[in-house]
């Protein structure tokens, strides 16, 4: 039997028992379309989680206080149990590291901005002219803050977006004075939107010189320190040379912790893969149920048609035309099953990207081929035991059978 | 040489503890073109000497030699293939495919054999014309009458123009009428040149053959001929010459 009639016999069989086809179908699409969800899911999360740090750029090098390494007991864990504090002195020490271009200190808290009668709660941002460049933002409006060293707490404020709609609706923004708790400060100029990155939602932050935000929560301690490095290459010599100042300015104890946009990414890329491989290990269990669905169906047809089986061999069909003929005909359900699966489950995931914009759950490449493979591949492997059962069938007896 | 000869065929099965002797010391020889029915009680072991003759089953002893060669010792393909362009089978319950045409299992054997397209379709048509269902072509099995399906059947059977044309009680589920219809066609198709052996509980179709078989517990009891009779003129059913 030529190839083309092997295919149109068994299309024909699979379409002569409709309900039982769309059955296994439908078993054999969830399984896939379990796949394709979940792992958009997962990959979604990852891409999330990553494009939230890249946006960071590479040569970045965040210092925050405290060790939080993993087996972070050393000599200086008893001797004081809270780290100290990261100040503007660490900040401006910083900069004498060769390797070392920018940096700019954050500090961070909450705050109430009043413009004539509208108030709104804020997050409020304390850091220098430098930030700008390090977290390679934009200016809608105006200036950012001016130039001038860290101690010096002026009166100026550069707001996000939403906050300047919010506030100001169609009026101009730059020059005019808003309230932050008790402090007046003139707002110099307007952040462009950027959206979220690194927790802080730009579009409504007031960002104001790091001095002036230290005065306003009464403080002198450091939330973190952006630093920028001398290139890519430097993030590591850079690195080694920040930790002997800060440990020198810390009586050799260097109880703070330094990581990098590649560390973080590193972490979380395995995390997440990590996560995206297990769902999609739990994704294909489904479509080794629907795998051991494909052979029983298959067992039932074999049964069902002894008779046409015998009645084949009597006209000559060899075990061979038998045997191929079942398979593909196992073949050809387990591919509607996973094209129909694999349209599903861009249906799912198109439904998460429309729920949860903000995930870009796209199913990765990888993980659309292993579900259309897997699901192929379950299919005939379940199918060869039905079929050599069929090829086998003594055609005496099979054509007894009615 | 004589197209069948069987030597010492011996068919036994093993029915739980005890062993049932369908066919013992069988030897026979059918010339080409002979027509024989195989006549006997039920159990007597027709069946099992119609599917040896038809290589569907293998003697446990004996020889079986079709046209000239041992096909006892033929490999499964190798007797698949013999079965594919030498033997014709008709069954008592037609044994159509239910989800296939008239013209679809008319063609199976075509197809089974990797007859290109063209020539399959051609030779279909041909056969519907022979055998009267040029308007039932499209139908399937369950859209047509015991006779017609039986007809189609005969065709399925011929459509290789094999050499020998085996037919289990053809008439086994048809009525009176329907079924000297058929057994008409059958014996068109012998007079045409091809073998034709029947096996049948019906005496008066058991008497048109040419030769009879008597079956008695899975021995030859009798095997006795007919000169010409009033079989040899009713060659007016259609058929087609192979
Ligand atoms: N597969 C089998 N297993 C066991 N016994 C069998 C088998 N096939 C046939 N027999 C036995 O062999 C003997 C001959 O059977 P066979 O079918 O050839 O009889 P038959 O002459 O065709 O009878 P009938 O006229 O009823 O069709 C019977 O006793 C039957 O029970
Ligand atoms: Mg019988």
């Amino acid at each position: 039997m030529s190839p083309a009639d092997t295919l149109r016999f068994a299309g024909r069989a699979a379409f002569a028992y409709p309900l039982r086809t769309a059955l296994m179908v439908l078993a054999m699409a969830i399984g896939v379309a379990a796949v394709v969800v979940l792992t958009a899911l997962g990959d979604g999360a990852r891409r999330y989680v990553v494009g939230e740090f890249a946006s960071l750029g590479a040569n970045l090098v965040i210092v925050l206080p405290g060790r939080n390494e993993t087996g972070g007991v050393n000599a200086g864990s008893f001797i004081t149990n809270t780290p100290r504090d990261l100040t503007l002195a660490d900040a401006s020490a910083l900069l004498r590291a060769p390797l070392v271009s920018r940096i700019a200190p954050l500090s961070v808290g909450n705050s109430e901005i009043a413009v004539g009668g509208r108030l709104r709660e804020t997050m409020v941002l304390g850091t220098t002219s430098d930030y700008i460049d390090v977290r390679h933002l934009a200016l809608a409006e105006g200036r950012f803050l001016p130039q001038e060293s860290l101690g010096h707490a002026s009166a100026v404020a550069v707001i996000g977006g939403t906050l300047r709609r919010e506030l100001f609706g169609n009026e101009a923004a730059v020059g005019r004075m808003i309230r932050v708790g008790d402090t007046r400060l003139r707002v110099v100029g307007v952040m462009a939107a950027s959206g979220q990155g690194l927790g802080f939602n730009t579009d409504e932050l007031v960002i104001v010189p790091v001095a002036t935000a230290q005065a306003m929560f009464n403080t002198n301690t450091l939330f973190r320190i952006m630093v920028e490095v001398r290139g890519r290459d430097a993030l590591v010599p850079a690195q080694r040379q920040m930790e002997d100042i800060l440990r020198s300015r810390r009586e050799g104890e260097l109880d703070v912790t330094l990581i990098t946009q590649d560390a973080v990414l590193g972490t979380f890329d395995r995390i997440l893969g990590a996560l995206t491989l297990a769902v999609a290990g739990i994704a294909a269990i489904s479509l080794a149920v629907a795998g051991i669905l494909v052979m029983n169906v298959m067992l039932v047809a074999v049964t069902q048609r002894t008779g046409e089986i015998g009645l084949l061999k009597a006209l000559g069909a060899t075990g061979g035309d038998i045997r191929r003929a079942f398979l593909v005909e196992a073949a050809l359900l387990s591919l509607a099953g996973a094209l129909a699966g694999y349209g599903l489950g861009q249906l799912g995931a198109w439904g998460i990207r429309l729920a949860y914009p903000v995930l870009p759950a796209w199913p990765p490449d990888w993980a659309v081929a292993a579900g259309l493979g897997t699901a192929l591949f379950t299919g005939l492997l379940f199918g060869v035991l039905p079929a050599r059962r069929a090829a086998r069938l003594d055609p005496v007896q099979a054509l007894a059978k009615r | 040489m004589a197209q069948i000869e069987l030597a010492g065929i011996d068919r036994s099965f093993t029915v739980g503890d005890s062993r049932v002797h369908a066919l013992s010391a069988l030897s026979l020889a059918i010339e080409a073109g002979e027509y024989v029915a195989i006549m006997g009680p039920s159990g007597s072991g027709k069946s099992t000497l119609l599917n040896l003759l038809g290589l569907l089953d293998r003697p446990d002893a004996g020889h079986y030699r079709l046209e000239g060669r041992d096909v006892t010792t033929l490999s499964a393909d190798e007797q698949a293939a013999v079965r594919r362009s030498r033997i014709g089978f008709v069954f008592q319950s037609f044994h159509l495919v239910p989800r296939l045409s008239a013209a679809e299992n008319i063609a199976l054997p075509l197809t089974l054999a990797g007859i290109a397209p063209p020539e399959r379709e051609r030779r279909v048509a041909r056969a519907l014309r022979d055998f009267g269902l040029e308007e039932r072509a499209r139908h399937r099995p369950d859209e047509l009458s015991g006779g017609q399906r039986q007809r189609v059947a005969i065709a399925r059977a011929t459509i290789m123009q094999p050499a020998l044309l085996l037919a289990d009680e053809p008439t086994g589920n048809l009525d009176r009428h329907t079924g000297e219809e058929v057994t008409q066609l059958l014996e068109a198709l012998n007079a045409a040149g091809t073998t034709l052996i029947v096996v049948t509980h019906d005496p008066a179709m058991g008497r048109r053959a040419r030769r009879q078989l008597m079956m008695e517990d899975g021995r030859l009891k009798s095997d006795s001929r007919r000169q010409a009779g009033p079989a040899d003129e009713s060659h007016t059913a259609p058929g087609s010459a192979p």
